[in-house]
């Protein structure tokens, strides 16, 4: 790990972590009116995240088939409301385990 | 009557402490993941103190991982917090009017999706008493949970280690099932983003574009298509347990609470 590289990047990404929360305090005082750039807004993580998780998920471990039980897991604990710790940690044991046996 | 300093800034802290407390594991997560990626610890802590924030930390680090450039990275994180803008707007509505400008710049560090919702349900002006209260204990929380990951790490084995990359998109999965599962618009959108980041990943003309603009472009499309579709009303609930979520808060059950920043 370079840090330099590392660190600089630390610092761009708290830039541009702080900088969408704070603009509008310091200098809006009116709300978006558009409906579509609100939808937009509101829709992103969804899509930020889905773009995210598939297909890398598969690429995530040393083993494409403990990463596909990982994920099952993670599909079935999730689709149930569990916590996202509790995914998180159902996936890994399930990683864990079956990396032992296969 | 208005309430005095030390009045508004404790029933702030008070008000925080469910946060705080349910950031621990999730950050507990984060330093565990940064360090087995080869993050050092300090810069694990320093990276949820000066972000203090998940999806975006979290897809950020992983990219610092991988060896992204600096521009990937920068856009791939500002992606995932543009959001907040939409927190920040409508917080701004609230706030003391009077506030000055460093008070302001504080405050807007901690807008995180659990500190915007709670601060929202507050009834009347939001004074900066108030709202630093509420802001320290999920700092605390959130950096601390960090530093206990990262300082476990590592401590742990490499075959351990190596199963805990799943961690990242198993949270991620935990965020946006529940949601796709109650919302129909929610859950297209997230299929038309997988899509297109499998057609940019595996069609062989698409082969130079990297992995965070694959994220940016998909996002653009899909959350683009989906607003285009299925414009929502304000307060319309995605199928986020909270009224006042505009984001990917996450859903609080029974038995346990989960929290993403």
């Amino acid at each position: 790990m370079n840090l330099n590289y590392a660190f600089i990047a630390v610092l761009l990404m708290a830039l541009v972590t702080y900088i969408p929360r704070v603009l509008p305090i310091v200098v809006f005082r009116r709300e978006i009116k558009s409906k579509y750039i609100k939808s937009f807004l509101r829709y992103v993580p969804y899509a930020v995240l889905g773009a995210l998780t598939f297909p890398d998920i598969f690429y995530s471990t040393q083993n494409i088939l403990t990463a596909i039980c990982g994920t099952a897991v993670a599909l079935i604990l999730a689709y149930r409301n569990k916590s996202l710790v509790v995914v998180a940690i159902g996936a890994i044991v399930t990683v864990y385990i079956t990396g032992l046996i296969i | 009557m208005q309430r005095t300093w030390k009045q508004d800034l404790k029933y702030g802290l008070k008000r925080g402490l469910p946060i705080a407390l349910g950031y621990v594991p999730v950050s507990f997560t984060f330093g565990l993941m940064a360090v087995s990626g080869g993050i050092p610890i300090w810069m694990a802590v320093f990276i949820s103190l000066s972000n203090l924030t998940s999806a975006g930390q979290f897809a950020g680090t992983n990219l610092i991982i991988l060896g992204a450039g600096y521009f990937e990275i920068t856009l791939t994180t500002f992606i995932i917090n543009i959001r907040y803008m939409l927190m920040s707007l409508s917080l701004t509505q609230r706030l003391d009017k009077n506030m000055n400008l460093p008070k302001r710049l504080l405050v807007g560090y901690g807008v995180t999706d659990e500190i915007f919702s709670i601060a929202s349900m507050e009834e009347g002006t939001l004074r900066f008493p108030y709202l630093l209260g509420l802001i320290m204990g999920p700092v605390l929380g959130w950096t601390t949970g960090t530093a206990l990951g990262a300082i476990i790490s590592a401590a742990l084995p490499e075959s351990l280690s190596n199963a805990m990359g799943i961690a990242l998109y198993g949270m991620f999965i935990a965020i946006i099932l529940p949601v796709a599962k109650k919302s129909k618009p929610v859950s297209m959108i997230i299929a038309i983003s997988v899509m297109v980041v499998c057609i940019l990943r595996y069609l062989p003309l698409f082969q130079i574009v990297s992995s965070g603009f694959r994220v940016i472009i998909a996002t653009i499309i899909a959350a683009g298509i989906g607003a285009f579709l299925f414009p929502i009303a304000d307060n319309e609930d995605l199928g986020e347990d909270r009224s006042s979520g505009q984001d990917i808060t996450i859903e609080q059950d029974e038995e346990e609470g989960g929290n993403l920043i």
